[in-house]
């Protein structure tokens, strides 16, 4: 037992880590599963993260309240801001969410209350292991049960073709506007879990690269099951650490793993039809 | 005559300058099989983008069943009962055969959200349901053999048949098809001839454009010709096939004999 004591005292915020990218992936799952390319979710994390620990330091308010309204401000947001945003598609939407995570990273720089640049000092550390797993296990299951129902199914029409979407009677613009304010709660909730293990947070953190970091995760991973953005934030998180011991070629390789996977698996590592397509082959030549 | 299932009034549609439709009118009588022809170019799509809401008219009115379908939004008018298919097949193809059909369920699903998380009996049902029938439309169009294939891996015509079963899944009163027959070889299309009687036969109101003049004039009631964004001609097959403005706009005129 003592090795897993040594263990998890060394590699306990890592694996944190791995459960609030994991929670991050989804969120931009979502919304890439109703075919919206959103970079909100970074801004919508640090809206999570900050609401909660403001919460937390100033009105002692209650973990499991706190996480809630880490979760509900982001989405109050999204839903303000998404009916004119969702008007936008592809790349214009894609530059859109961009400008309003600049906009939200400048805010939290200089407002007062957002210590500014210096950031959040001294929140208490009070997420723990099982409220990251059962939040995330909660998460993916809300959205099994979301993918096998008419929902999951007019996010995927209207991904695929959204005019065929609107003519077989799906209300196209509000599923939009559901995937975007979900994908916003889920990103709040893992901004809010991060503010409470990681005792310091700044504007910093939830900034135009962050948003691209979320969605290599999941696009890494494979947009085409839930098993994708899990995959992809686990390989994301653990490969800088695995690839400690080379020092300053660190990045280097890093960098050059993520160009190979997007050259030789551009629909991610997790394919379902690939990958059956492959064990397929092998029984044939076994046979 | 009973009141028409769809009637267009005075119709007008332009882009900028350019008039693609004028004072169109004409009536689709419910529980039959109308056809929209005319060359190349002459409209007929932009009717249905009309009829579906996907544009708006410049002028003129569309009603259906008595009420304006003005400014209503295109899956508001699915709802009220009208289904169209797309000349350029429009399937998703990611999706399994099943599940395409079931995306024209989806008005027909109500269930709720907490429904939905707790997956109550209430739900399951209501899903089940869909799945048979959604399996029930592809017997009938013949492809329930396929129904768990990915949708691409369809062949041209069994892809048709699919928008097919997916557009009558929306519950519809009138059903229109644009160019069905386009790229089916004569044994499909006589086929497929008899489906869509059959589909008439069942009580849809069926409205095609069509340029197969031998599979319209086999199949419709009645028929209008539009010609550069103009109805020349409307009425049975066998009047439409004698109008001089039809033969004119369809092999030229003969005054160079």
């Amino acid at each position: 037992m003592q090795w897993l004591n040594d263990f998890w005292s060394t590699y306990s915020t890592l694996v944190f880590t791995v459960g609030v990218h994991s929670l991050l992936a989804l969120s931009i799952w979502l919304t890439l599963s109703c075919g919206l390319l959103s970079l909100a979710n970074a801004a919508f994390m640090g809206m999570g993260a900050y609401v909660s620990a403001l919460l937390t330091l100033h009105l002692g308010w209650p973990f499991p309240a706190v996480l809630l309204a880490g979760a509900v401000a982001p989405a109050a947001v999204a839903l303000i801001i998404g009916t004119p945003v969702l008007r936008l598609a592809g790349v214009y939407l894609a530059m859109a969410t961009l400008a309003f995570g600049e906009v939200v990273r400048i805010t939290l720089l200089n407002l007062e209350i957002t210590g500014g640049p210096e950031g959040l000092n001294g929140i208490p550390l009070v997420t723990e292991g099982w409220h990251i797993a059962l939040l995330l296990a909660l998460t993916l299951y809300g959205l099994g049960r979301l993918r096998r129902s008419k929902v999951g199914r007019a996010f995927e029409a209207i991904k695929e073709d959204e005019v065929a979407a609107r003519l077989m009677g799906i209300a196209v613009d509000r599923y939009k506007l559901l995937a975007f304010v979900l994908g916003a709660c889920i990103a709040g909730v893992a901004g809010a879990l991060n503010a409470h293990f990681t005792y310091f947070i700044s504007p910093r953190e939830y900034g135009f690269e962050n948003a691209v970091d979320i969605l290599t995760l999941t696009v890494l991973g494979g947009t085409s099951s839930l098993v994708g953005p899990l995959l992809g934030a686990t390989v994301l998180t653990l490969l800088p650490e695995v690839l400690r011991f080379l020092h300053d070629f660190r990045s280097l390789v890093n960098g050059a793993v993520l160009v190979l996977v997007v050259l030789f698996l551009p629909k991610g590592i997790w394919e379902p039809r690939r990958i059956r397509a492959w064990l397929n082959r092998r029984k044939g030549g076994q046979a | 005559m009973s009141a028409p299932l769809l009637s267009i009034r005075n119709l007008g549609k332009h882009f900028g300058g350019l008039h693609v439709l004028q004072d169109v009118s004409f009536d689709v009588p419910a529980g039959s099989i109308y056809g929209l022809i005319g060359p190349n170019g002459a409209g007929k799509t932009t009717v249905f983008n009309l009829i579906t809401g996907l544009l708006q008219p410049s002028s003129g009115g569309i009603e259906f069943q008595g009420e304006s379908l003005l400014g209503v939004a295109p899956h508001r008018i699915t709802q009220r009962g009208i289904a169209r298919t797309f000349q350029n097949i429009r399937i998703f193809k990611e999706m399994d055969l099943l599940e395409n059909v079931m995306v024209g369920l989806h008005d027909q699903l109500r269930y709720s959200a907490l429904q939905l998380f707790f997956n109550t009996p209430a739900h399951r049902a209501a899903e089940k349901k869909a799945r048979e029938r959604a399996f029930e439309l592809l017997t009938w169009v013949g492809l329930e053999r396929k129904a768990d294939l990915m949708a691409d891996n369809l062949s041209y015509g069994e892809q048709r048949k699919l928008e097919f079963a997916r557009a009558l899944a929306t519950e519809p009163k009138l059903l229109l098809l644009d160019e069905p027959v386009a790229g089916m070889n004569p044994a499909e299309k006589s086929i497929l001839m008899e489906e869509i009687r059959n589909i008439r036969n069942r009580g849809y109101g069926v409205f095609m454009i069509e340029h197969d003049m031998r599979f319209v004039m086999g199949l419709c009631e009645r028929i209008a010709v539009l010609n550069f964004g103009r109805i020349i001609a409307e009425g049975t097959p066998d009047e439409v096939r004698n109008n001089p403005e039809v033969i004119e706009a369809y092999l030229g005129k003969e005054d160079s004999e």
